[in-house]
């Protein structure tokens, strides 16, 4: 039987789509010169395209509802996700853009990938049962593992791919069998379906199902790189290409983390006392590990990626909430994170592709002078990280922490608290060496395959737009929190809390 | 429409930072225009003087737009008489430390003045604000620009300083995020208006933590020598002078406000502190090898000693902390700008290497002479005023503070005497040579004005002190009715002991 298919809720994710079509297709019909535009062109318009869908299934989705045949969900969570996804893939074009000089091959696919991606995504954070769930897993996966690993003539780029793909695939098969346990235990695909099947079977205690539940928050603990499943991530991070590594940090989480809450509390419902906990300690061993271990980095990405660890920590504690509070939390909190998180991998490429080699956290230093919208970008963003007022970073703590409480876990609030006292130096260390330190500090000649000849820095006018966009959406996050707020609420009010 | 006197001061500077930053100004056209918006900050801030009605209990020029309507909490600023006075001794600071910043050249001119107005609005926003979040967003936005300002204009040992001085006060103030949190939600609201008490010592720790650390108190002061010693003057006259009244404000308006209960268990190990932090400091102002030392170290004293003054819960307590605040913030302000001309000429802090600079610089020796005078509270000072009174109001929880409050203001003596004998009198230092001018006119320009309101202080100590608390002090911090912060205090507290200097 044919199921009928709503076009309307699956709009976002064909818009992606079919912009990685066209993308692909100028690869092969677009004369070289123009390529690279063409694409870019193509894929921004995608996610405008998705951007604007998404924001139309939201506000004409009242109720959340199954679509085809169940196998997707329409609600406001999941378009809510959309948008955030629709929105970094639209900055990450245009960090993408200068990424490398002109007439270099395989820039047509670079989009297409990126476009795919993000519609593997948009499809993810909809899916309603363990097979769409996977499919959309698996589909973002692949893309990104190409994109990993798009440079090929950069041995870190290759090795990266590599890195992600094997531990990528491993954490996909465990979430695969634990899938595989729990419809095993309960017969059922459906989310719904499952915690249905729970109550009704008495299915509380089962092992097999408690097995499957651990195995598919392992998987989406390694695509959401929590501690302890985080070991790839500063690799990948580092090796991939930077503009890359920037919506992988943003999009990638966002949906690991929605998908995690949606599944969860949707079907694991009557397990709520057992992964709560679970999710609460693997939020504070993120907290821990990321915070600890981004202390030591000197190369910038690795820091930022070991930053990303620690905030899908925070980001955990609302998960971990399993409240109306948590749900809005997050939510909240994915909005500014990703902004802050594309704006600084944007900066830190711009510096990268000054200096042409990676940069570490000394290489930054008089950036702030030299070229200070950029500086006072990575200031706000830095400062955004720590949860400082002026950025969305404090409402994104604050509800976080509101949600804790809410949940009665002062503890969790807590060790939130601690560990960014502990992350306060090395953010701090960013500014430092933007702002307090001169250019005069750097020493190019000894390390940079080709030293700067100096002159004024290149004028990157789409990645400058792309930075300058993350900033406002950064600090007009804190200052108009209630109109996100009410969004974040009617999204959160489509799962059964 | 009175409400928006309060917001005009909070965004007037912001607005100013926002043009510094933005438009295309040269060094002097950069510096000329955040001394414009900085004065013009004063005349509205007299404005607001002019319009108060002191016999009113309650808030004034009160503003309320909801924020973040769920969990209610708004944007909610007013004034009451203290805080009108801390605002005053804001904008009146930092406008001479604007002025001085110009008028020495700070390079990277439009960053620098940007972040001073910025500064100046956060701290303005800190004194007004009437929620407890918004308050916090301005006790932590403080940080942003004093964070560069000691950082990147600072001397050699600035890197230092401004990560000990960030991660201390932020420890202490993400502590206080939890409690902002915890007090709010559990009250339904975060308006410190609509709020009533809470019992929990938990909570006010959590207060306390980020207010001991921003004042500070012994032994939270780590991070205070390096930071006073390392920013460029003006800025260590903010920060000593001005941001760390939001610690006094911080205790009033709501560690004492909205836990009687905890303040009043809590009020030995805090007046402790305070009489350690009083000794200490002054014993170590008493030693410090340099100019800057000696001020930073007094502030650490002075510190305690409005410490004292809050938590003697009585009317002469918090009337004398509140005049010693805007006394303290002028006075350091003062020295610190004059340590920083003192520097300018000599290329040199330690005292041991001047010496001499009263012959032939009789401005100098005047204004450091005069300021001097106030800091030891030489009867009839402002400075004297404030420590009878706050004498006065710890002497009702037991005669033993009140003598280490005196011992203290005899080490006052000493050690002003000292930097005031090493500095302009002795032999010349070998540091001071006749190329060493006396004061320019410009810097008389921004030092006159200071002690000008320093002697006008002295002259009439009660403007401040009888006018910052309505003769209802629990209805003038917005506590509910039946409230016992000030059990101790006798109906028949003799008027004339506390001293309105008639």
């Amino acid at each position: 039987m044919k199921p009928s298919i709503d076009w309307f809720a699956l709009s976002p994710v064909l818009a992606m789509l079919g912009a990685a079509g066209v993308a692909l297709l100028t690869a092969v019909l677009v004369p070289g010169a123009w390529r690279r535009a063409v694409a870019a062109l193509a894929a921004a318009l995608g996610f405008a395209g998705a951007l604007t869908a998404a924001a139309l299934v939201y506000g004409f989705t009242d109720h959340g509802h199954g679509v085809v045949a169940d196998a997707m969900v329409r609600d406001r969570f999941g378009t809510f996700a959309e948008m955030i996804v629709a929105g970094s893939g639209l900055l990450a074009v245009a960090i993408s853009y200068d990424r490398r000089p002109r007439g270099c091959e395989h820039e047509a696919e670079y989009y297409a990938l990126l476009a795919a991606a993000g519609a593997g995504m948009a499809f993810l954070v909809t899916a309603n049962n363990l097979m769409t769930l996977f499919l959309g897993l698996e589909w973002f996966s692949i893309s990104l593992y190409i994109l990993c690993a798009v440079d090929v003539d950069v041995v870190g780029s290759l090795e990266a791919g590599l890195k992600y793909l094997i531990i990528g695939s491993f954490g996909s098969a465990v979430l695969l069998f634990g899938s595989a346990l729990v419809y095993g235990s309960t017969g059922q695909l459906g989310f719904a379906a499952i915690a249905q099947a729970i109550s009704a079977q008495g299915l509380r205690d089962d092992p097999l199902l408690l097995t499957g539940l651990a195995m598919i928050i392992t998987g989406l603990g390694f695509k959401a790189s929590a501690a302890p499943f985080h070991m790839w991530t500063p690799d990948v991070y580092e090796g991939a290409p930077t503009p890359v590594t920037a919506f992988m940090s943003a999009a990638t989480k966002t949906v690991a983390l929605v998908l995690a809450m949606r599944i969860l509390v949707t079907a694991f419902g009557a397990e709520d006392d057992l992964w709560t906990i679970a999710v609460a300690v693997i939020a504070c061993a993120s907290l821990a590990v990321g915070n600890l271990a981004a202390l030591v980095q000197r190369n910038a990405k690795r820091l930022l990626a070991y930053s990303s660890v620690s905030h899908a920590g925070f980001m955990l504690i609302a998960v971990a909430a399993n409240n109306q509070a948590g749900g809005e939390a997050l939510l909240y909190y994915l909005i500014p994170y990703s902004a802050m998180s594309l704006g600084a991998f944007a900066v830190v490429a711009a510096r990268e592709r000054e200096l042409g080699k990676p940069a570490t956290v000394d290489d930054l230093s008089g950036m702030g002078w030299e070229r200070p919208v950029l500086g006072v970008a990575m200031w706000t963003f830095m400062l955004g990280f720590v949860g400082f007022p002026l950025t969305g970073g404090f409402w994104g703590k604050f509800l976080v922490f509101r949600a804790a409480y809410d949940r009665g876990w002062i503890w969790l609030m807590l060790v939130g608290v601690v560990a960014t006292v502990v992350s306060l130096p090395y953010y701090l260390s960013i500014v430092r060496a933007m702002f307090l330190r001169t250019g005069a500090e750097l020493r190019l000649a000894q390390s940079a395959p080709n030293p700067v000849a100096g002159g004024s820095p290149p004028r990157e006018r789409l990645l400058t737009a792309a930075v300058v966009a993350a900033l406002g959406v950064t600090v007009a996050s804190f200052f108009v929190v209630q109109p996100i707020i009410d969004g974040a609420r009617d999204a959160a009010n489509a799962l059964p809390f | 429409m009175n409400g928006w006197l309060t917001t005009i001061l909070i965004l007037l500077p912001m607005a100013g930072a926002l043009v510094v930053w933005t438009a295309p100004l040269s060094r002097h056209r950069a510096g000329s225009f955040a001394l414009l918006v900085a004065l013009a900050e004063v005349g509205v801030w007299i404005n607001a003087l002019v319009r108060f009605d002191f016999g009113q209990d309650g808030i004034q020029f009160e503003q309320r737009t909801s924020w973040l309507g769920d969990l209610n909490i708004s944007y909610h600023v007013g004034l009451y008489g203290f805080s009108l006075w801390l605002v005053g001794l804001t904008v009146v600071v930092m406008a001479a430390t604007i002025g001085y910043g110009f008028w020495v050249g700070r390079d990277r001119a439009r960053a620098y003045f940007g972040l001073m107005l910025l500064l100046t609005g956060a701290v303005v926003a800190v004194f007004s604000s009437q929620d407890l979040v918004l308050f916090y967003a301005a006790f932590e936005a403080m940080m942003i620009p004093l964070y560069v300002l000691v950082g990147a204009w600072g001397g050699a040992g600035r890197l230092r300083a401004t990560v000990k001085f960030v991660i201390y006060t932020m420890a202490g103030s993400l502590l206080m995020l939890v409690s902002v949190i915890v007090f709010g939600l559990s009250q339904g609201t975060f308006d410190l208006v609509d709020t009533g008490a809470s019992g929990s010592s938990w909570i006010f720790l959590g207060f306390v933590a980020a207010f001991v650390v921003k004042a500070p108190l012994f032994p939270f002061h780590g991070w205070l020598p390096d930071a006073y010693r390392e920013a460029s003057p003006e800025v260590s006259a903010v920060l000593s002078g001005v941001v760390s009244k939001a610690a006094v404000y911080g205790f009033l308006r709501v560690a004492i406000a909205k836990f009687p209960g905890p303040a009043h268990d809590f009020k030995v190990p805090i007046l402790v502190l305070a009489s350690i932090g009083l000794v200490y400091g002054s014993l170590l102002a008493f030693r410090a090898p340099d100019f800057r030392g000696v001020i930073a170290y007094s502030s650490l004293a002075q510190m305690g000693l409005i410490t004292l003054g809050l938590f003697s819960f009585n009317d002469a307590g918090l009337d004398g902390a509140v005049l010693q605040s805007v006394t303290h913030g002028l006075v350091s302000a003062t020295l610190f700008l004059l340590a920083g001309a003192v520097e300018r000429r000599t290329s040199t802090g330690e005292l041991a290497l001047l010496g001499g600079m009263a012959r032939g610089r009789p401005a100098l020796a005047t204004l450091l002479m005069a300021t001097g005078i106030v800091a030891l509270a030489v009867p009839g000072s402002a400075a004297f005023a404030g420590e009878f009174l706050i004498l006065a109001g710890v002497f009702r929880q037991g005669w033993a503070w009140a003598v280490v409050g005196a011992v203290a203001i005899v080490l006052a003596a000493m050690y002003v005497l000292r930097v005031i004998s090493a500095t302009l009198h002795e032999r010349p230092g070998s540091a001071v040579t006749d190329a060493a001018l006396d004061l320019r006119p410009a810097e008389l320009a921004i030092l006159v004005p200071l002690v000008a309101c320093l002697l006008a202080l002295s002259v009439w100590p009660a403007a401040v002190s009888e006018r910052s608390f309505p003769r209802n002090r629990a209805a003038a911090l917005g506590a509910p009715v039946g409230w016992t912060v000030y059990p101790l205090r006798p109906a028949t507290f003799p008027r004339d002991l506390e001293l309105k200097a008639k």
